[in-house]
């Protein structure tokens, strides 16, 4: 019988063949929490009263409040620091997890599992990545595998050319905006169609990354020629049978959408559901004053999404809000040197973070503060967010928040390009 | 006491991040929707029912959003939908999380929750409602959580 590549991937780890709606216990192949998840973990896995079964395949990032701001938060991340010690297993300090999973860790066909729900950014790389609780993580980390109920799929095929000033970002806010924040729970979002393979492994993060926003338990690309020059560039082989890595013809799927991405404008959610997606252009007329503007996050914090900006803010060479710019990790950084991106940032007045989440989850720098108005290129506008439960957070593209930052209220990005 | 939610009730809303640095679930007790609804922490007592919308549970993966209730005691949440990883932290710790639609539910009715039948009774409004609970949910809430059944007798306890 046909299988979708999210069945084959279950059946390649749990040793039998299965479908959608089968009940697994599958073998994983990276098990990572974050300094935040981490947390919940340690509890339950002191209850399980077993030592971490696999301390090679086992990584804590230090990434959500990294350096700690407070006391009590660097005190757990001592804990942390001295349970990973006991146990053998490793702490990355070098930006948000799942970028740095992408850049030196996950192969395509792999079946991954993380404290954090965006998790799914992962399958960009053709892998399953699944995001968990802290307790499923403990049990993950003591056992080596763990059980699941093998999903349905839905099927996005992605069609046309990006228009100018529209993103990946803005193709994962007309997803958001047609099947709202619930729409694919419990399944895989497969993105499929010859806009996808244009993509770079980059942008097909953010389709991914934003898939959680729906509910999606992972969300997965077919690894291509793409992925495989980018496992080249990044010094990781590429060894498997490409057949097992894409949904058989007849593979069955509970949804089937097509997206025309020449149809897209340039898009922003509005303040506090991620569905709430607007045109930017029609928001523009509402001069809505911005005070902070924030660039990075696993959605959108790698190079890419840096060029973008530096294109539209060199335009304009001064900015009317607070910009905080925050590279993905060390490697982006890095590289945002030497292209001399982050010393013009810094020349026109914006503040750059160390990798990690930034601002996003309203914990450490950036907090916003009552009625304070954010565009972030991040994926959640929850109440709260970022700080105060009055502040307002609009979700859009790198470039329509640059845009943004260089007049001083929510403008599209197209008058730059 | 009922204490009725929509839909989306993310756990953002439940533990918002700036607060969210407790471990043990008495502690988080105290910041469960503690800006959405601050009375709630003060005013909910031990058995009392959370009836909420579409999609209860979504957001962020923090498992105190499950601990600050299971810290309250809550008697079971009933929600039209759940978001995943949500239910899957509550059958971890064996807080009772129920797929249903009760349709009108008043926050003073009196309800009876009948697991052996699978049937949950409004004796206020003199309803009966049939509830689908997964076996798994069941064994994971009488046994304190798929945790403990883990710890016990491994991954064979939990395969069909």
């Amino acid at each position: 019988m046909a299988q979708t590549i999210t069945e084959k991937i279950f059946s390649l780890h749990s040793l039998k063949k299965v479908f959608a709606g089968d009940f697994v216990i599958a073998n994983l192949d990276w098990i990572f929490a974050h300094d935040s998840s981490t947390l919940w973990v340690l509890e339950p896995f002191k209850k399980l009263g077993r030592k971490v079964a696999r301390p090679s395949k086992t990584i804590i990032f230090f990434d959500h409040v990294f350096p700690a701001p407070r006391v009590e938060i660097a005190n757990f991340q001592l804990k942390i620091q001295e349970f990973a010690k006991r146990e053998k297993i490793r702490i990355i300090k070098e930006g948000v997890c799942h970028q740095v999973l992408v850049e030196k860790f996950v192969r395509p066909g792999e079946l991954v599992v993380g404290g954090d729900s965006h998790t799914p950014t992962i399958g960009a790389l053709g892998a399953l990545a699944i995001g968990l609780g802290s307790s499923d993580i403990a049990i993950a980390m003591a056992f080596g595998k763990q059980y699941f109920l093998v999903p349905d799929s839905i099927k996005v095929e992605v069609t046309g050319k990006f228009k100018r000033g529209t993103f990946p970002k803005d193709l994962a806010l007309v997803l958001a905006q047609k099947i709202g924040p619930e729409g694919a729970n419990y399944k895989v979002i497969e993105w499929t169609g010859e806009t996808i393979s244009r993509m770079s492994v980059s942008e097909r993060m953010t389709l991914t990354n934003m898939s959680a926003e729906m509910g999606a338990k992972t969300s997965i690309c077919p690894p291509d020629k793409m992925v495989e020059n980018f496992l080249k560039k990044h010094n990781r082989s590429f060894k498997f049978d490409k057949r097992q890595l894409i949904s058989d013809k007849n593979a069955k799927y509970c949804l089937s959408l097509t997206l025309d991405v020449s149809k897209i404008p340039p898009l922003i959610a509005k303040p506090h559901e991620i569905d709430k997606v607007v045109e930017v252009k029609k928001l523009e007329k509402e001069k809505i004053p911005v005070d902070q503007v924030f660039i990075g996050s696993c959605t959108n914090g790698r190079i890419e999404d840096l060029e973008i900006a530096f294109k539209i803010l060199s335009k304009a060479r001064k900015i009317k809000t607070k910009l905080i710019i925050v590279p993905a990790s060390h490697r982006v950084y890095l590289e945002a040197i030497k292209r001399r991106y982050i010393q013009f940032f810094i020349k026109i007045g914006a503040i750059i973070f160390p990798p990690g989440c930034g601002p996003c989850l309203g914990r450490h720098g950036g907090v916003l503060g009552d009625g304070e108005v954010c565009i972030s290129t991040s994926n959640r506008n929850f109440p709260g967010r970022m700080g105060s439960p009055k502040a307002l957070i609009f979700l859009a593209s790198p470039a329509t928040a640059a845009a943004s930052a260089v007049k001083g209220f929510i403008t599209d990005p197209r008058r730059f390009l | 006491m009922n204490w009725i939610f929509g839909d989306n009730i993310n756990t953002d809303l439940i533990t918002p991040g700036r607060y969210n640095l407790e471990i043990k679930p008495k502690k988080l007790a105290k910041i469960a929707f503690c800006e959405y609804l601050p009375e709630f922490s003060k005013k909910v007592k031990k058995d009392d029912f959370i009836i909420a919308g579409r999609n209860f549970g979504c957001g962020s993966s923090r498992e105190s959003a499950v601990l600050a209730l299971k810290g309250l005691k809550i008697k079971a949440i009933f929600a039209k939908s759940f978001s995943r990883i949500f239910y899957r932290n509550c059958l971890n710790h064996g807080l009772l999380a129920i797929e249903a639609d009760l349709g009108s539910v008043d926050k003073n009715d009196k309800l009876v929750l009948d697991l052996k039948r699978k049937i949950l009774y409004n004796k206020t409004k003199n309803k009966k409602i049939p509830l689908r609970i997964p076996e798994l949910m069941i064994k994971a809430h009488q046994k304190g959580g798929i945790l403990s059944i883990l710890k016990k007798h491994g991954f064979k306890a939990i395969q069909k």
